[in-house]
């Protein structure tokens, strides 16, 4: 163990003579042969690896030494060391239940998912055969078209009072708005996914004679699949920016609710907490869909 | 001559453009016997693919009739198979289920799957793609994927092969060994053939006879060229054969000097 650190230490020196003193851990081990070509080719790879890390880190702290001055000159706002502190506390027990309005970090972002999901999952129930209807037929495209290019540049939020009036309760009105908001996305990629499957395929399933159901599943599907993942990208995309908004507005348990309270409440340093949890959150799902359509993509585009 | 396998009577072929309608194709008179492998061969925009296209049914003529073993060509049908210029293998499938997607669609109702999974085998085996069989289509370079076109249009033993083009989008090497694969593979399971290309010796080196078309619009047969050159044939061989070179030079003097395009 100890002849394994020892070698370690003049390597990292980067003294030429290492080669000659790690004689007993080449007894032990032969991958650790054929050292100085390895050790060659480090050099390089240790700059690319630097250029990658270092703007991002340069990146980061600009914006932390801006937000230091910034709490400095301006009163109430929490600096980075506050926001931290707090953090550690309030991160050391997400997972608390003190009454319906008083609960973990854990719980409220948990329930601003569950809500995305739900109304994310209806959307795509619904937006995504239709999609493939509005594709396949020309007149279907031509009846929705104006209907569409008018209700998507709405704010979904102008259909909460929509969501309130009929569901007469606040949970289901915030995943309403996340329907609205997600449905539209998932319509219009899937139909522009039909739309593009290239004529030549579709000459292949002609010329093989193959069943409907079999065009469905081997061909038009697949074809599709990876538009339907952007429509699906940017639905959640947008669906997380607008539960913050709709939780304000409607209250209960959910990341958007918790801002708004603790904004009563005047913790700024917890506001800040939950913009950087909020975007956290945004980046991990923007990227798991992200890897789901690199999966499906088939090296062609 | 046995039996015509493919009759082309009087046809037309026209299209309604935004500039009125365009003529394409007329007065077509076309008879392709059992097992004989045919080139149709002329400037491009001569309408060779329309034709194509017409006997696979993907099209249907504004005149006239295409008639394919003793039934009306009425649309397509595994039965007339077709290799595409662009190969159109299926990126999401491997090249065995590319191959699979066609045999089973013609002997899926009549064979075990034992049997299906054999028959592909055996086509992929023929064009000597048995090595990359479960590679996906971006896996594996254009001359392949082109083979595992040749192997999904075979393995449905068509009653006629159609190919557009097939060796189009490929370099010379790579487009001469496929045609030495496409030999050995005529010779071994006699199909009757329809090609369409713009490659002069290709068409020589491949037909029995070589359809060459005038230049469109309204574009029709010019000259058909008998080849009647012994099979199998050899690519060496051939280049200091008088007969091919006659052939050769009928197909050339026809495309440059009788169909001279205006504009190139």
């Amino acid at each position: 163990m100890s002849a394994l650190t020892l070698s370690a230490s003049p390597a990292h020196a980067g003294a030429p003579p290492a080669a000659e003193k790690p004689a007993a851990a080449n007894e032990v081990s032969t991958p650790a042969r054929p050292e100085k070509p390895q050790r060659e080719p480090l050099r390089p790879k240790l700059r690319a690896a630097a250029k990658r890390v270092i703007p991002p880190v340069m990146g980061v702290a600009l914006m932390l030494g801006i937000w230091a001055i910034v709490a400095m000159k301006a009163s109430g706002i929490p600096s980075p060391l506050q926001t931290w502190d707090a953090a550690v506390t309030l991160f050391a027990d997400p997972f608390y239940r003190n009454g319906p309005n008083d609960q973990g970090i854990g719980w409220n972002v948990l329930s601003s998912l569950q809500r995305v999901g739900i109304g994310f999952g209806f959307a795509a129930l619904i937006g995504i055969p239709a999609g493939f209807l509005l594709g396949r037929f020309t007149f279907l495209t031509n009846m929705f078209d104006p209907i569409i290019s008018l209700l998507r540049p709405v704010s979904p939020l102008a259909w909460l009072p929509i969501g309130l009036l009929v569901f007469q309760k606040a949970d289901p009105a915030a995943t309403w708005t996340i329907f609205i908001c997600s449905i539209w996305p998932m319509i219009l990629n899937t139909a522009q996914g039909v739309q593009r499957v290239p004529q030549d395929y579709m000459n292949v399933a002609r010329v093989l004679n193959l069943s409907e159901w079999k065009i469905i599943t081997k061909i038009l599907f697949p074809a599709v699949l990876p538009y339907m993942l952007t429509g699906i990208r940017l639905s959640i995309g947008t669906a997380w920016l607008v539960i913050v908004a709709a939780e304000m507005l409607t209250g209960g348990v959910g990341i958007g609710f918790w801002v708004w309270d603790e904004w009563n409440n005047l913790k700024v340093e917890h506001i800040v907490i939950a913009i950087f949890v909020i975007g956290i959150v945004g980046l991990l799902l923007e990227q798991a869909l992200l890897l789901l359509a690199k999966r499906f993509s088939y090296g062609n585009n | 001559m046995s039996k015509p396998m493919v009759i082309v009577e009087n046809v037309g072929m026209a299209f309604d453009t935004k500039s009125g309608r365009f003529t394409a194709l007329r007065d077509i008179d076309l008879q392709i016997a059992e097992g004989e492998f045919v080139s149709l061969i002329g400037h491009s925009g001569c309408g060779k693919s329309t034709l194509l296209n017409l006997i696979a049914g993907l099209t249907l003529p504004t005149s006239g009739n295409v008639i394919c073993a003793g039934r009306e060509v009425a649309g397509p049908g595994p039965e007339r198979a077709v290799v595409f210029q662009n190969h159109s293998l299926l990126p999401w499938l491997t090249c065995f289920e590319n191959v699979y997607l066609g045999v089973e669609r013609v002997f899926g109702s009549r064979e075990r799957n034992g049997k299906l999974k054999l028959r592909t085998e055996a086509a992929l085996e023929m064009v000597h793609m048995d090595h990359a069989m479960h590679k996906y289509p971006h896996e594996i370079s254009g001359g392949m994927k082109q083979r595992v076109g040749i192997a999904r249009a075979f393995a449905m033993e068509p009653k006629v092969l159609l190919m557009d083009e097939p060796f189009g989008a490929l370099d010379a090497l790579t487009r001469a060994s496929l045609q030495d694969e496409l030999i050995g593979v005529m010779g071994k399971t006699g199909a009757t053939v329809v090609m369409v290309t713009h490659d002069v010796d290709e068409a020589v080196l491949l037909s029995d006879r070589v359809v060459m078309m005038t230049n469109g619009p309204a574009a029709t047969i010019g000259e058909i060229l008998d080849v009647k050159l012994a099979k199998p044939r050899n690519r060496l061989e051939l280049a200091h054969d008088a007969q091919f070179v006659d052939c050769r030079a009928a197909i050339l003097e026809f495309l440059y000097q009788k169909q001279m395009k205006k504009a190139a």
